[in-house]
């Protein structure tokens, strides 16, 4: 849109048709207002550079300095020796249930809603709930993984254990990944699937071989954005049974009761750490916030780097 | 001669269909059941709450669950103090981004700048909190109010804010980008500047879709959890107040404070946990109805265009 203005002002007034219209009065106003807008631009990309410089400053000489020890080094009271390692491996189980809980109900869930279903009243209201999930506040996901998941179903989940954690994310992040999968469907003109049906294949055929390839780079994007969500998400693990503590490690604990154990995950040692009066906590904060942060971007630039490459035009 | 019943062809594989039809039936179910839950446990647990509380207790000094004191208008009042704030500070700022992006930027800038409100979008909002603590709580909010606390609803107000305006600019651009060019080229046509363009016709037009971005932002400040229960103090409650220089206690932050067990239990903590799940169902009732209100105004973009 915005390229076809630039064209519409190149082919429609040229500079000197241009001056002859507007005359040769500056315009002042027209210059202040671009200018007002252009500030709130800036204003929204500075707090991001002084976000990125100020968590630097406090974190990034002690992440260089401690390095490989404080990405692998345990929670702890003390400062000195406190690091991150068990964050990280939370965060990694965490997400370990969102690819296996949430990606396949959540894909499964938008073909149904976009390649199956009629538009009938049941339609109307899967639509509904999916729309209204994405738009509940994370902390009541928190709620209901502490209901359902600690509370409910101690006895599979084993309380405030890295299960209850995990599908709490899980339950939070599946609309998201229905509504972008399903916003990558609705991308494959109809004509696709026609000609498959045209050939007599069967509905499962001509989504299976025709439109999830064609979806498939879009659904990848939703994907990677939604694991950078899961990465950052920290209310409902604070509800739903995170600790600062860490993981059991009695000799000789087998998965399973790993699983079910306490848990930490990243943001939520940020959280802990964000909360303690004393500068080194600050310093130690800022430096797993870099540790996040580089996941996260990682992460955000790989997705806005795969959707400008595979972007497709019908 | 060939009949219907030849063109559908074997049973078997109209058996598998139909099973991998249900199976992705099955899969959408999903969201119903989550939906169900929420709504059961939150309800069942509130109303469990709700009989079993002195009601004169939800009009009290302030929010106090673990003495017995649940005083709703507090959290509400923090609740409203911090949303406010940060929709003074996003409003312009998204919109003033949006209207940039969409009207006056040139491709080559807007290809740049949206990826940067896209990243802004997805910092996660415990980094939000940590840099409203620890840097606009001492540069912009202790010297404002002249106090020597760090915690403060205006510093998780400003963070809140931050948080919303890559929402309400990505939104905002989205409808303005739908308005058809033809209103922009009749503007110009008759003669008006790109201001009087962009004030006066593009915004009117795309003004559901703006109005569904405010929306959003306030719903998304309102169940704004982590920049609130770290910028905003009160760890342990908080009595009534509005006054953005001092601590405060929202909705939110009252049920990660309660979850982390960060104050002393006492007489009547036995409701604190209960109390989570009724503060739960407000903030369940009101984003959801803000953003049923949302969708419709969203709905009326894409109808008109």
């Amino acid at each position: 849109m915005t390229g076809r203005t630039a064209a519409l002002r190149e082919s429609v007034a040229p500079e000197a048709v241009r001056r002859a219209l507007a005359g040769n009065k500056l315009q002042l106003g027209q210059i202040w207002f671009q200018a007002l807008l252009m500030a709130a631009l800036l204003v929204a990309v500075g707090v991001l550079v002084s976000l990125l410089i100020d968590v630097f400053d406090r974190g990034g000489a002690m992440l260089a300095e401690r390095g490989v020890d404080f990405l692998t080094a345990n929670t702890s009271s003390n400062p000195a020796i406190a690091g991150v390692g068990q964050g990280i491996f939370g965060s990694l189980l965490i997400v370990v249930f969102v690819l296996v809980f949430a990606f396949p109900v959540g894909i499964g869930a938008a073909i149904y809603i976009e390649e199956y279903a009629r538009d009938t009243l049941l339609t109307r209201i899967l639509n509904a709930a999916v729309r209204n999930l994405a738009g509940v506040p994370a902390i009541v996901y928190g709620l209901l993984g502490l209901a359902v998941f600690v509370i409910i179903l101690t006895s599979v989940t084993g309380g405030r254990s890295v299960i209850a954690g995990g599908l709490t994310m899980a339950a939070l992040v599946m609309p998201i990944v229905v509504i972008t999968t399903a916003e990558s469907l609705r991308a494959v003109p109809r004509s696709i699937r026609e000609a498959g049906f045209g050939v007599g294949a069967t509905k499962w055929q001509v989504i299976r071989h025709h439109v999830l390839p064609y979806a498939a780079p879009g659904i990848l994007t939703g994907s990677i954005l939604t694991l950078s969500r899961a990465f950052g998400e920290t209310a409902p693990l604070v509800l739903a049974g995170g600790v600062l503590g860490g993981f059991a490690t009695r000799p000789g604990l087998g998965a399973v009761e790993t699983l079910q154990g306490p848990y930490t995950a990243l943001p939520l040692i940020v959280f802990n750490w964000a909360r303690q009066p004393s500068e080194e906590f600050r310093q130690l904060s800022a430096a797993a916030i870099l540790v996040l942060l580089a996941i996260i971007l990682l992460l955000n630039g790989a997705a806005i780097y795969l959707r400008s490459r595979f972007e497709k035009r019908w | 001669m060939l009949t219907l019943t030849d063109l559908r062809g074997s049973p078997a594989r109209r058996r598998r269909e139909r099973l991998i039809r249900s199976l992705f039936l099955g899969a959408a179910a999903v969201s119903l059941v989550i939906s169900a839950l929420i709504v059961f446990t939150l309800l069942g647990r509130a109303l469990d709450f709700i009989s079993r509380v002195d009601l004169a207790d939800l009009i009290s000094v302030g929010w106090l669950p673990r003495r017995g004191y649940f005083d709703i208008a507090t959290i509400f009042a923090g609740t409203l103090v911090i949303t406010a704030i940060g929709m003074v500070i996003a409003t312009p700022l998204g919109l003033g981004a949006a209207i940039y992006l969409s009207e006056y930027a040139s491709p080559r800038r807007r290809r740049v700048l949206k990826p940067i409100i896209e990243l802004l979008a997805g910092i996660p909002s415990v980094v939000l909190g940590f840099y409203a603590i620890a840097f606009l709580a001492p540069t912009i909010v202790q010297p404002l109010c002249g106090s020597n606390s760090i915690f403060s609803m205006g510093a998780a107000g400003l963070g809140v804010g931050i948080l919303i305006t890559p929402l309400i600019a990505s939104v905002a651009e989205d409808a303005m980008h739908a308005v058809p060019m033809s209103l922009r080229e009749a503007s110009y046509g008759l003669g008006a500047r790109k201001r009087s363009t962009s004030l006066r016709v593009v915004l009117p037009a795309a003004v559901s879709g703006i109005v569904a971005a405010l929306i959003l932002g306030v719903s998304r400040g309102i169940g704004e959890t982590m920049v609130v229960s770290i910028a905003a103090g009160a760890v342990g409650g908080s009595v009534f107040t509005v006054n953005p220089c001092l601590p405060g206690q929202t909705m939110t932050a009252a049920m990660t404070a309660l979850a982390t067990g960060s104050d002393q239990a006492q007489v009547g903590a036995e409701l604190a946990v209960p109390s989570l799940f009724f503060v739960g169902l407000l903030l369940f009732a009101i984003t959801l109805g803000l953003n049923l209100v949302s969708e419709r105004f969203v709905r009326r973009v894409r109808k008109a265009y």
